[in-house]
């Protein structure tokens, strides 16, 4: 039972994670309806970009500096002032140029945009494994397991406790600022948000500021757990099916859409091989050893099965298009 | 009329024999890189890739090139990927004066390159990768996978954790998990060890990770339920530092952790950071830049501005690049061997495999190399592609990675009938008629 409890913590709190790479994608869906596939490049982008900083690594050269090293407390924001700029310059050369286009326009933008990132960031800072060092912790939790034997990753509570930081800020910002009532209106009609003196241009600058800054937070605790290094925009396909099943708008939704894959994928590995034995194992003779590696494909067969009953998602809004 | 016709011949001659005697100096040793110096797994592609290129370009700036003849290193990027890979090789057969050697550096490349240079007559060296039935010369003419197997060096690991545990009686009932890559490289092992399971009377798991392995708690919740006494791993790029990792963080002894040779560079451990100390895996060279071919790679390229990749001055010696070197050292071996059989010095791929094929690198070559002790003395012959098959096994102490052990013989008598098995197999496949060797 212990270990039962233990593999459902554990994959509650990879949902979690998966739930800060699915949020930068929530919140440009929401205020764009742009589907942002350079979200994981993004998060990648970040971090390298403070590790960067972090280590003074001298841009171009790919080569460390000590001397140029900067603390955590300028390093941070100056990627965040990076990633401000970053979004500026989408906005300048990509999106100002896209209004109105088909949703299909948009997203083989986005997808040149990933390589894009994924370009200036390895000619930038080099494809090495980077390791961040921002003081965060690493291991098991000693207490926890030393005293009732149960396993829970301590960068994964830091990663918890982001992402209710964030789900709390961004559903203020949305709910309860003008600025948030304004990305609403955008992202439900541009033409109309226009008609009302709705400066789009801004409102893509901040959206996409502030989903750069969800990407740092991302990049740094997955960066923690691998180093920082080009794999980390791979994170972007653990948000697809996440968003499928809470829903491309909703920031609830990304978080329990989250928690649903992570603890899904992790019973499925775990256990998945003994459930099916059990049920199927009195006709046929099976080896439970072949249910292995289902920890990645698990969670878009969950998301095929939402997409046949609730293709919006759990939270997403059901559109209904004249024809 | 005449004797303007004999003008304009002579005219003409005396234009096209210095286009002659260009075209004739112009042949170039033509060696092409597969790198992959881009995408997840670049990390460990570049190390290598810059061993093997500096290797063969300080050939070009200390010694003129080899027997006078310059070489072209021909880079293409693969990005790890199995059609990209396959298309670098299109591109660059008939690069120059001809491919000499592909080095694909992914078991994936290799198998899809293996009907291929049958065909086009160069030879692949898939370096302790790629297919392990190509071990058998009188199949795969045109695959050497010297200095040793994935086979042999799954039994070598095993050899060395019955040492450790006072004998290879000592395995029976003792549990064994290989963590792998899911992929034909990650799966190449199993084989062997289901037979060596049933030999010694350990029990084997194996556990895949898909690609490209940056979430993998679940296998390691599995491996802190299943508390395995010794765990191995096939892994690759990010793969090998999540697992480190995660195995530091279950608490799982590191010393009884052995990645495969390509799970052990220092790429791999420093993401880990002091918890990565006393993990192992396999080797067939010392990592490090104390040689005299470093000390050249130095001073002709790095120090003379010369260095293709100057950026990377301070990873000479690491361990992947170290493989790097020492597959172009071998490479550079079979150059001149096959210039001597075929005493030409215009060789082409098909004279580069008899080179490979005639390779004998001993002891005392090694140090005229000035690579005395860098690597194992290598012969390879018609029959067997393998070579030494001899595997050790290295430790990293927190700060760099030491050889620990002697270097372990796998057990062929459970190899050799899987590669008899497997490679008739595919001779039968292929319509291929074993070669006589004797």
């Amino acid at each position: 039972m212990l270990f039962f409890m233990e593999t459902v913590i554990s994959g509650l709190l990879a949902g979690i994670m998966y739930s800060l790479v699915a949020l930068g994608f929530v919140l440009i869906f929401k205020a764009s309806g742009v589907f942002n596939f350079s979200q994981g490049v993004m998060a990648l982008f970040a971090a390298l970009t403070l590790v960067g900083l972090l280590s003074g690594t001298v841009p171009f050269t790919h080569v460390d500096n000590p001397s140029f090293a900067i603390p955590a407390w300028a390093a941070i924001p100056l990627t965040i002032i990076v990633m401000i700029i970053v979004a500026i310059l989408i906005e300048r050369f990509i999106l100002r140029h896209l209004v109105n286009q088909e949703h299909i326009i948009l997203f083989m933008a986005m997808v040149g945009l990933s390589y894009v990132f994924e370009g200036a960031g390895d000619i930038i800072w080099g494809s090495d494994v980077k390791v961040i060092d921002l003081g965060l912790p690493h291991g098991a939790w000693d207490w926890l397991l030393d005293t009732h034997g149960l396993y829970i990753e301590k960068i994964e509570l830091v990663a918890a406790a982001a992402a209710v930081v964030l789900v709390v800020v961004l559903a203020a910002f949305f709910q309860k600022t003008r600025i948030g009532r304004a990305l609403r209106a955008v992202a439900d009609d541009h033409q109309a948000a226009l008609s009302v003196g709705i400066s789009l241009r801004y409102i893509w600058i901040i959206v996409w500021s502030v989903a750069g800054i969800v990407a740092l937070v991302t990049g740094v605790v997955w960066g923690a757990k691998s180093g920082i290094q080009f794999s980390l925009s791979l994170i972007a396909l653990k948000a697809l099916p996440v968003l499928i099943l809470g829903g491309f708008e909703s920031i609830p939704g990304a978080i329990v859409g989250g928690l649903i894959i992570g603890v899904g994928e992790k019973l499925a590995e775990v256990f998945g091989g003994e459930v099916i034995v059990a049920i199927f194992g009195r006709w046929f003779e099976i080896d439970p050893g072949i249910f292995t590696a289902t920890e990645n494909w698990f969670a878009y067969v969950l998301a095929l099965i939402f997409l046949l009953f609730r293709p919006q998602g759990l939270f997403g809004e059901k559109i209904i298009e004249r024809v | 009329m005449k004797l303007r016709n004999w003008l304009v011949a002579a005219a003409a001659a005396v234009v096209a024999m210095p286009l002659a005697a260009v075209s004739a100096s112009a042949y170039e040793l033509t060696i092409p890189s597969m790198d992959y110096r881009t995408g997840p797994y670049a990390p460990n592609g570049i190390p290598f890739a810059n061993g093997w290129t500096d290797y063969w370009t300080m050939l070009n700036e200390r010694d003129g090139g080899i027997n006078g003849v310059k070489i072209k290193v021909v880079p293409c990027e693969t990005a790890y990927n199995t059609k990209q890979g396959v298309e670098c090789y299109e591109k660059t057969k008939k690069e120059g004066s001809g491919a000499l050697v592909y080095q694909p550096l992914s078991t994936g490349i290799t198998y899809q390159l293996i009907p291929k240079a049958s065909v086009d007559n160069i030879p692949i060296h898939s370096m302790g990768y790629g297919r392990t039935s190509a071990a058998n010369g009188k199949i795969f003419k045109w695959v050497f996978n010297f200095p040793a197997t994935y086979w042999s060096q799954a039994s070598a690991l095993v050899k060395y954790i019955g040492d450790k545990e006072g004998g290879m009686g000592k395995l029976k009932g003792k549990k064994i998990t290989l963590v792998y890559h899911n992929s034909a490289y990650g799966k190449e092992p199993i084989r062997t060890l289901e037979e060596l399971s049933k030999k010694h009377g350990f029990k084997f798991t194996a556990l895949a990770v898909d690609h490209p392995g940056q979430e993998q708690k679940a296998t390691w919740l599995k491996i802190r339920r299943d508390k395995p006494d010794w765990i191995l791993m096939w892994g690759w790029g990010v793969m090998n530092q999540v697992a480190i990792k995660e195995a530091a963080s279950i608490r799982f002894p590191m010393d009884h952790f052995i990645g495969v040779w390509w799970s052990g560079s220092e790429n791999d451990v420093k993401p880990a950071g002091a918890a990565a100390k006393g993990y192992l895996s396999g080797a067939f060279h010392q990592p490090g830049k104390n040689f005299q071919v470093h000390r050249d790679i130095l001073k002709h390229l790095y120090d003379a501005g010369k260095a293709p990749h100057p950026d990377f001055k301070d990873r000479v010696g690491e361990v992947l690049y170290n493989r790097g070197l020492v597959a172009a050292l071998w490479g550079s071996e079979a150059v001149r061997a096959a210039m001597k059989i075929h005493n030409t010095k215009e060789i082409t791929g098909a004279m580069m495999r008899d080179g490979y094929e005639a390779l004998d690198v001993d002891a005392a070559r090694l140090k005229e190399l000035g690579a005395e002790g860098l690597t194992i003395p290598v012969k390879i012959t018609c029959a067997n592609h393998e070579g030494p098959r001899k595997v050790a096994v290295q430790q990293w102490d927190g700060k760099a990675w030491k050889i620990v052990s002697d270097f372990y013989d796998p057990d062929m008598d459970v190899i050799q009938p899987l590669i008899d098995e497997d490679s008739a197999k595919f001779a039968k496949e292929n319509n291929i008629t074993p070669r006589d060797c004797k």
